[in-house]
């Protein structure tokens, strides 16, 4: 295979700066020691972070967030795993409508999304409040969730279970000393996925949260509408580091490059 | 299961119902059934020119897409290992980060830090300093930012089921390196580059926090034009109404160029 010549790498270069460069400022600027944006020129100091725990909303916020994350990621992970075990293994009617209904959230703008669930939760008497909230991640979050323990109940071999089955073993205890152990990182990495899914996820819950269950970004993004200064800064630096300690562990449970480009050849 | 059809389609619904109600300033939400907001929507120009910019801006992002994604990919993909996994990380990890954070980090460079500006003026590209907030180039820089993943990942997949022995053959029989990219490697990975700009194409017309950022109140597109219908006119009728129209543009692209990709390059797929 040919090597890159000058010219691609300083494309190469300009691509990693373009993608990196956003990233780094925002972590850059919330150190600054500074009462307005800058870069911090003269010394790095830790007051805009301090100021976050003095800003009982964003506290607030990053708790819902923390909750709304696991207990959607949680839910769509127990819904994922039947659904993937017989997506995987049995060729029935309506296969593959059950599979087109699991993905389509991934085919709707969040916008639309949004404001379907805006109004079905206000009729149905859940608008603003936490289950609400957590109804809507669920269907976001569950494509990906789905994806990922699929890709393990596929790669499942059946005879071990009937090994279990002809031992003795009744179908519970099969699933549970045999099945679930061997799909247990697909499980573990599909919720790591959907929690960062749900933690990160603005468009949608812009529109269903209500003051009272705003989670972190929307949070963010609607004092960002207002004034930008270093707080903002710092409570995205937060975010990131949240992002990269989930990012470190997809990488150790299923291989992070595994995870956004699949399978290589080589 | 059942249940997870009915979350979903029951809002969607009830959705296309609320966006044949009428709404009067005085009156609230009437429960009538037209198609008025429909008719509304396609005759004013205010309406007209804000789906005229989102699909501008959709197109220029995807077109950017692939002029800086494919050739990254190419180049990555040519890369020896360390330098591969690290650099294919560092390209695609930040989809992984929250969108407000990346977008606020551009609101940074354009605006008060003024980094982007300062950087061309140092390299004398322009004289004075731009405006990127609040304007279109911005907007375009922002999203094409955020979406530029896609691309990468799309093409990455092409790129591993090519056949490296193909481009060998056609270097031993005296191909230059641009013949062989041109007439070898191209043609093979056009299907991933047309899947990936389907998706970017998706994602940008439909992205809500990147132009509501950048673009501010004044500059809309139609999810923020949505959103303002929602929560700050309360004209839920008619911001249902615009927002069908988007999911049906939408899914017409994608299912329309998805028909198209495969049934041109469906020999590749075999």
């Amino acid at each position: 295979m040919s090597r890159n010549g000058p010219l691609a790498l300083l494309f190469h270069a300009l691509f990693v700066a373009f993608t990196l460069a956003p990233i780094v400022i925002v972590c850059a600027v919330a150190f600054t020691p500074q009462g307005y944006l800058s870069l911090p020129t003269h010394g790095l100091s830790l007051r805009w972070f301090r100021a976050i725990a003095d800003n009982s909303e964003f506290v607030d916020s990053f708790s819902t967030s923390l909750w709304l994350g696991a207990v959607s990621a949680t839910i769509a992970i127990a819904v994922s795993v039947p659904s993937a075990l017989a997506l995987a293994r049995y060729r029935f009617r309506g296969r593959e409508a059950l599979a087109a209904v699991l993905q389509s959230p991934l085919m709707i703008p969040q916008v639309v999304l949004g404001i379907a669930f805006l109004r079905f939760f206000t009729e149905v008497g859940l608008g603003g409040t936490f289950a609400g909230l957590v109804l809507g991640h669920v269907v976001i979050v569950m494509p990906f969730a789905l994806r990922l323990v699929l890709t393990a109940a596929t790669g499942l071999e059946r005879e071990i279970e009937h090994a279990a089955v002809s031992l003795g073993a009744s179908a519970w205890r099969t699933f549970r000393r045999v099945t679930l152990p061997m799909i247990l990182p697909g499980l573990a990495s599909g919720w790591v996925l959907a929690f960062i899914t749900s933690f990160d996820e603005v468009t949608m819950t812009v529109f269903i949260a209500s003051p009272r269950t705003t989670t972190l970004p929307v949070r963010l993004f609607l004092y960002i509408q207002d004034n930008i200064d270093p707080l903002v800064a710092a409570v995205s630096a937060a975010l990131i580091a949240v992002t990269i300690v989930a990012m470190v562990l997809l990488d150790r449970l299923y291989g992070l490059e595994r995870l956004l480009v699949g399978e290589g050849r080589r | 299961m059942a249940l997870f059809a009915v979350m979903l389609l029951t809002p969607l619904a009830a959705t296309a119902l609320l966006s044949l109600h009428g709404f009067g300033m005085y009156k609230g939400i009437e429960d009538v059934y037209r198609l008025d907001n429909y008719r509304d929507i396609l005759r004013d120009s205010y309406f007209y020119g804000i789906f005229a910019r989102t699909f501008r801006l959709a197109l220029l992002v995807t077109a950017l897409a692939v002029v800086i994604g494919a050739p990254e990919a190419h180049i990555l993909n040519r890369m020896r290992q360390p330098w591969r996994s690290v650099f294919l990380l560092a390209a695609l990890s930040p989809l992984l980060i929250s969108v407000v954070s990346r977008t606020l980090g551009w609101a940074l460079l354009f605006g008060s830090t003024g980094l982007v500006n300062r950087g061309l003026v140092a390299l004398g590209l322009i004289a004075t300093p731009l405006q990127f907030m609040y304007s279109e180039t911005g907007m375009v820089i922002a999203l094409t930012h955020v979406l530029v993943p896609f691309m990468v990942i799309s093409v990455w997949a092409s790129l591993q089921r090519l056949d490296p022995e193909v481009e060998h053959a056609a270097v031993s029989l005296g191909a230059s390196g641009f013949a062989t990219l041109r007439k070898i490697v191209l043609p093979q990975v056009m299907p991933g580059v047309l899947s990936g700009a389907i998706i970017v194409f998706a994602l940008a017309a439909s992205a809500f926090a990147t132009p509501a950022i950048i673009g501010g109140r004044r500059l809309k597109v139609v999810s923020t034009l949505v959103y303002d219908e929602f929560l700050n006119t309360l004209n839920w009728p008619l911001g249902a109404a615009i927002a069908l129209l988007l999911l049906l543009a939408n899914l017409a692209i994608i299912v329309g160029c998805n028909r198209l990709v495969e049934r041109r390059y469906a020999q590749v797929f075999e």
